[in-house]
């Protein structure tokens, strides 16, 4: 088969979507594919565009890379827009002015929000929110705002209005039906999330047909209303609905709805059959399909009308599950129950929580039609197995919107379900993909990739996790995460142990609850546990044998048996006394020296006995322990900030130095590193630590989970704007939550990661005290912060403790075998060839 | 150095020992490694300090535990686990270290070369 010219319009998800899976197929190369896209970001998430205000970057965002597309061989043209089709010709103009044959077309662009007919919506500071270009507008614009009005009280729209929140203006919805969401909620609803979205501060006004807007008094604008109310704004971002962008389609003559939107068959086929339309501009059965989901099941249609595959598009669920201004909302099936005559309901309130539940249940109270939820999505899953697999309902279908405190019905397990349940809608992946590969042997991280489930909405992630659970423990697969052999325990619930039994020494601990020696797992793992939670001495005599190596000699081991010397330089500032103290004990014991990546020196070469000499030098010239060697705080990397540097905006050199005295010493289950930038333009790389802080006008933004090294990964945003204690304070409970739940040796990066809940239980727990642990969390920093000792302060002070600084315990001196070699003026390792030389008897 | 008996060479008092822990000694013309095992009735035992694996004199400073019930030391650069009975290395037999024998004559540790493995209870 030739090669057909295959030219696809639009890179948006879906567009996107369809490539891929074309990719996929292994059928790329029966077609010469270009691709359209009119935005100058290659195709990105736009579901979870609003994370963009949160602090994840176009990249983020993006699903692919113009590398992989060039892989794929597809010839992507950002910034290009397709202006009109000659369907006789089979060809397209571009803006370019360029025109392109085609043999297949594919329409996949998407649709744009819909601007009320309003005089005055096209002024200054009246935007919209679709594309990243919008965002960055909305963003530029509310840089010189205090007020903001979203237009439109839909989905979108309060998801719009949360954004305006979050850059600090006042904000205000106006609706013009009588309620919110009137789409999926109806009025007891409506008015349930209205409340709680006034409670956060946002002004509600529905009812509201803007008439105009024009010039201000206080504010950039005025909105005047039907009845002549006025609203003051500075800026309006219209949400009012979403049309298909069929205009290409339209002048080609294809058939279209009375609404818009290009008609199309199950194939994706529109009127014209070399021309297939899928995701937001497609009509199907005069239904328009606003959410991704159905989307890519019409894109994967589409490709099989293409590639001679038999799958169709058939409609889609529209059910939905969103949190909006943190508030969850839930609408599946027939919620409002109009589709459905003879339909019964039943109805749950709980003013004082604030919840709403309904349902929509067959005249026969047998299935179920539809649910609506305000206030708690937990029942969500399982109704929505109900209502999609048409499971027979309980005798009393009330039970499951009743709280189990009230006789509630339990959630409906995964076992209940049937293998062909459709547990991720985006991706069409039922129950029965799932258990295969698990069967198969998959991990959860394994199903994901291979079904793609979680990776649209992301909201089947619960049920795919249970079943993925459930299945493993079906096939006895145990999922062992004990520490090692001498200990059935995770890290987890050792630390627990430790601090609920009050328990201070590993042989105590082994005897209670473990067996045999121990071993150079557990023994580390356990002592930063003890460490971490009572702080002591870490050579006390029962800790001493536990400790790694480099604890133990309180310096780093080196290849060769040496040891480096880190002294602490907090927040990498330095006097020219200490500097030149550094260089004389460099000179004095033949260290080799080195400028770190963490802005400190560092002394290699120390030989075991010349370490407390070493250190007596450099404590008596003020320096402490830098704990290179501990899993404990290692730098607080800064910039020069405000004081010297003509941007900055707070001292972060300052802060730097304070959060490095107070942390210093804690041990931790693996190193912690911060930075503080003193501007965005962040010269500390603050967001590549596991605390990074960046200073703002206002104060602080407190950045967290960031690494470097094998995985890199971009810290996420926690906390804009805080004042130093709420900053300290939100640190410190943090910190302490990841000291007493992560796993040995993971960081804060991986843990947040595979933490349930992610950043927004974090969040709950150490800003909005969810657990009711803040006081405990704070109280424990404060004792760790209270205890701390500099280690070889206290080592040198104890000549029992300076016996273990020996090569050997009958002979004074170094290791014999140790040799140096010099290179570019300094000392380095001898290798083996250069050792044999120089020590002409080596018995080994 | 003091030698007693024919073959036994004290290289430390007990006082010198870590307990749960190692200590490097010199033994003859070779450096070895006296550890102080509490959980084992505080028995001593002694192997070579020479790691072959990393070519430095340091099995001394390794954690001490046990793999499905027999001692061992771990390497502390390679994390490799020698037996701290017959000394060879529980991961690659092709390292060995040399195993001493020992005893503990009232405060002084004392070791002689072995053809059995190591320990004396201290
Ligand atoms: C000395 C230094 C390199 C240098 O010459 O600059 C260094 C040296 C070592 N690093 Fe590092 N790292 C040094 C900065 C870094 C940085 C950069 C930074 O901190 O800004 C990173 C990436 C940032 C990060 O950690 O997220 C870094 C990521 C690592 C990793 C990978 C960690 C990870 O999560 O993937 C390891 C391995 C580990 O910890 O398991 C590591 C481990 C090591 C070890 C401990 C390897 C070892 O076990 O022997 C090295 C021992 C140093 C010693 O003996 O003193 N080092 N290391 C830097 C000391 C900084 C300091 O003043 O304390
Ligand atoms: C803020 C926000 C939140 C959302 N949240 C959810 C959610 O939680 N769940 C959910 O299911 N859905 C959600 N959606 C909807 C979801 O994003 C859309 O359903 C999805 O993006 C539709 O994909 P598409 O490819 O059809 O359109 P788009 O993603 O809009 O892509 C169309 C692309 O085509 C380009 N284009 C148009 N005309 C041309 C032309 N002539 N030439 C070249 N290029 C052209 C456009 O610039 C655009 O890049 C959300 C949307 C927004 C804006
Ligand atoms: S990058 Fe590797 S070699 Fe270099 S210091 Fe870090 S750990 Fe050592
Ligand atoms: S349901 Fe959207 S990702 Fe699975």
């Amino acid at each position: 088969m030739s090669q057909q010219n295959l030219i696809v319009i639009g890179n948006g998800m879906v567009g996107h979507h369809f490539l891929e899976q074309l990719a996929e197929s292994g059928q790329a190369a029966n077609f010469s594919v270009t691709v359209l896209g009119e935005e100058r970001n290659i195709a990105y998430d736009r579901v979870h565009l609003s994370e963009y205000f949160q602090g994840k970057t176009a990249d983020d965002l993006a699903f692919s890379t113009l590398e992989q597309y060039a892989e794929w061989g597809f010839d992507l043209r950002l910034n290009t827009r397709a202006t009109s089709i000659d369907r006789q010709a089979r060809t397209l103009t571009l803006d370019t002015g360029e025109t392109l044959a085609y043999d297949k077309l594919v329409l996949a662009t998407g649709s744009y929000p819909f601007v009320p007919p309003i005089p005055g919506n096209d002024r200054e500071d009246c935007l919209v929110y679709r594309t990243i270009d919008d965002l960055d507008a909305i963003r530029e614009a509310a840089s010189r705002s205090n007020t903001g009005v979203v237009v439109g009280g839909g989905l979108l729209g309060l998801e719009a209005a949360n954004a305006l929140r979050e850059l600090d203006l006042d904000t205000a919805v106006v609706e013009f039906a009588p309620r919110l969401m009137p789409v999926q909620v109806d009025e007891p609803g409506g008015n349930l999330l209205r409340e709680k979205i006034e409670d956060l501060g946002v002004q509600v006004l529905t009812g509201r047909a803007t008439q105009r807007i024009e010039d201000g008094n206080g504010a950039r604008h005025q909105m005047v209303f039907q009845d002549d109310k006025l609203l003051e704004t500075d800026m309006i971002v219209f949400s009012a609905g979403i049309r298909p962008r069929d205009e290409l389609a339209r002048e080609a003559d294809l058939a279209m709805g009375e609404r818009g939107g290009v008609v199309i068959n199950d194939h994706c086929e529109t009127s014209d059959p070399n021309i297939l339309a899928i995701g937001e501009v497609a009509l199907w059965n005069e239904s328009i399909f606003g959410l991704v989901g159905p989307g890519y099941q019409m894109a994967k249609a589409a490709l099989d009308t293409l590639t001679g595959g038999d799958r169709l598009f058939q409609g889609a669920d529209m059910s939905t599950k969103l949190k909006l201004l943190g508030v969850d909302v839930g609408a599946i099936g027939d919620a409002h129950g109009d589709q459905n005559p003879g339909a019964r309901f039943f109805r749950y309130t709980d003013e004082i929580r604030g919840e709403y539940r309904k349902l929509v249940v067959s005249g026969d109270g047998k299935q179920l039609l539809g649910a609506m939820l305000v206030g708690d999505n937990s029942y969500y899953d399982t109704l929505l197995q109900y209502a999609s697999n048409g499971l027979e309902l309980p005798d009393s279908p009330e039970s499951l919107i009743l709280p189990a405190s009230e006789g509630g019905a339990p959630a409906l397990g995964v076992d209940a379900l049937p293998e062909t349940a459709g547990i991720c809608s985006c991706h069409n992946v039922s129950k029965g993909d799932i258990v295969q590969c698990v069967q198969e042997g998959a991990s959860l991280g394994e199903v994901k990739t291979m079904t793609k489930a979680t990776t649209g909405c992301g909201g089947c992630a619960g049920q795919v996790k249970e079943i993925v659970d459930h299945e493993m423990a079906a096939l006895g697969i145990e999922v062992d995460n004990s520490v090692c052999e001498h200990f059935a325990y995770t890290r987890q619930e050792l630390e627990h142990i430790i601090r609920v039994e009050g328990i201070h020494d590993f042989h105590a601990l082994l005897k209670n609850h473990g067996k045999g020696l121990g071993c150079d797992i557990c023994k580390p793992a356990v002592a930063s546990i003890l460490a971490s939670t009572w702080n002591d001495y870490v050579l006390n005599p029962e800790h001493v044998g536990l400790q790694d190596t480099n604890d133990t000699f309180l310096a780093n081991m080196q290849k060769d048996g040496t040891f480096s010397v880190v002294p602490r330089v907090a927040g990498g500032e330095i006097t020219p006394d200490k500097l030149i103290t550094l260089g004389e004990v460099a000179k004095e014991f033949q260290l080799y020296t080195k400028i770190t990546g963490g802005q400190r020196v560092d002394l290699f070469g120390a030989k075991l006995n010349d370490l407390p000499a070493i250190w007596e030098r450099l404590v008596d010239a003020g320096f402490e322990t830098g704990h290179a060697y501990g899993k404990a705080l290692r730098t607080v990397k800064s910039c020069v900030g405000s004081t010297w540097c003509r941007y900055g905006v707070q001292d972060s050199v300052q802060l730097a130095i304070d959060l490095e005295h107070r942390y210093k010493g804690i041990r931790a289950p693996h190193k912690i590193k911060f930075g503080v930038s003193g501007c965005t333009r962040e010269c500390a790389e603050a967001q590549s630590k596991d605390f990074g802080v960046i200073a703002t006008e206002n104060g602080w933004n407190l950045y967290v989970a960031g690494n470097g090294g094998m995985r890199p990964r971009h810290a996420d945003l926690l906390a804009q704007d805080l004042d130093t204690d709420t900053l300290i304070r939100t640190i410190d409970r943090f910190m302490m939550l990841y000291i007493r739940t992560a796993d040995r040796l993971q960081r804060t990066a991986r843990w947040l990661e595979n933490l349930e809940g992610g950043l927004d239980y974090v969040y709950d727990v150490v800003v909005n005290d969810s657990l009711g642990i803040a006081e405990d969390l704070d109280n424990q920093m404060a004792r760790l912060v209270e205890n701390y000792q500099c280690e070889w302060k206290t080592t040198l002070e104890d000549p029992e403790k300076l016996k273990r600084f020996r090569q050997m315990i009958n002979e004074d001196g170094d290791d014999p075998y140790v040799v140096t070699v010099e290179e570019r003026g300094q000392p380095r390792p001898a290798t083996d060839a250069e050792k044999l030389e120089r020590i002409p008897a080596v018995t080994v | 150095m003091t030698q007693s008996d024919n073959n036994w060479t004290t290289i430390g008092r007990l006082s010198d020992l870590v307990v749960g822990s190692g200590v490097g000694a010199r033994y003859r013309d070779r450096q070895v490694a006296v550890f102080l095992i509490p959980e084992l009735d505080d028995r001593v035992l002694v192997v070579d300090n020479y790691c072959p694996i990393s070519g430095v004199n340091i099995i001394a400073r390794g954690i001490v535990g046990d793999i499905q019930g027999e001692p061992v030391v771990a390497t502390p650069l390679y994390k490799k686990h020698f037996s701290l009975l017959d000394g060879r290395c529980i991961e690659d037999d092709s390292h060995q270290l040399a195993t001493y024998a020992v005893r503990v004559d009232g405060d002084e540790v004392q070791v002689a070369e072995s053809a059995e493995g190591t320990g004396a209870a201290a």
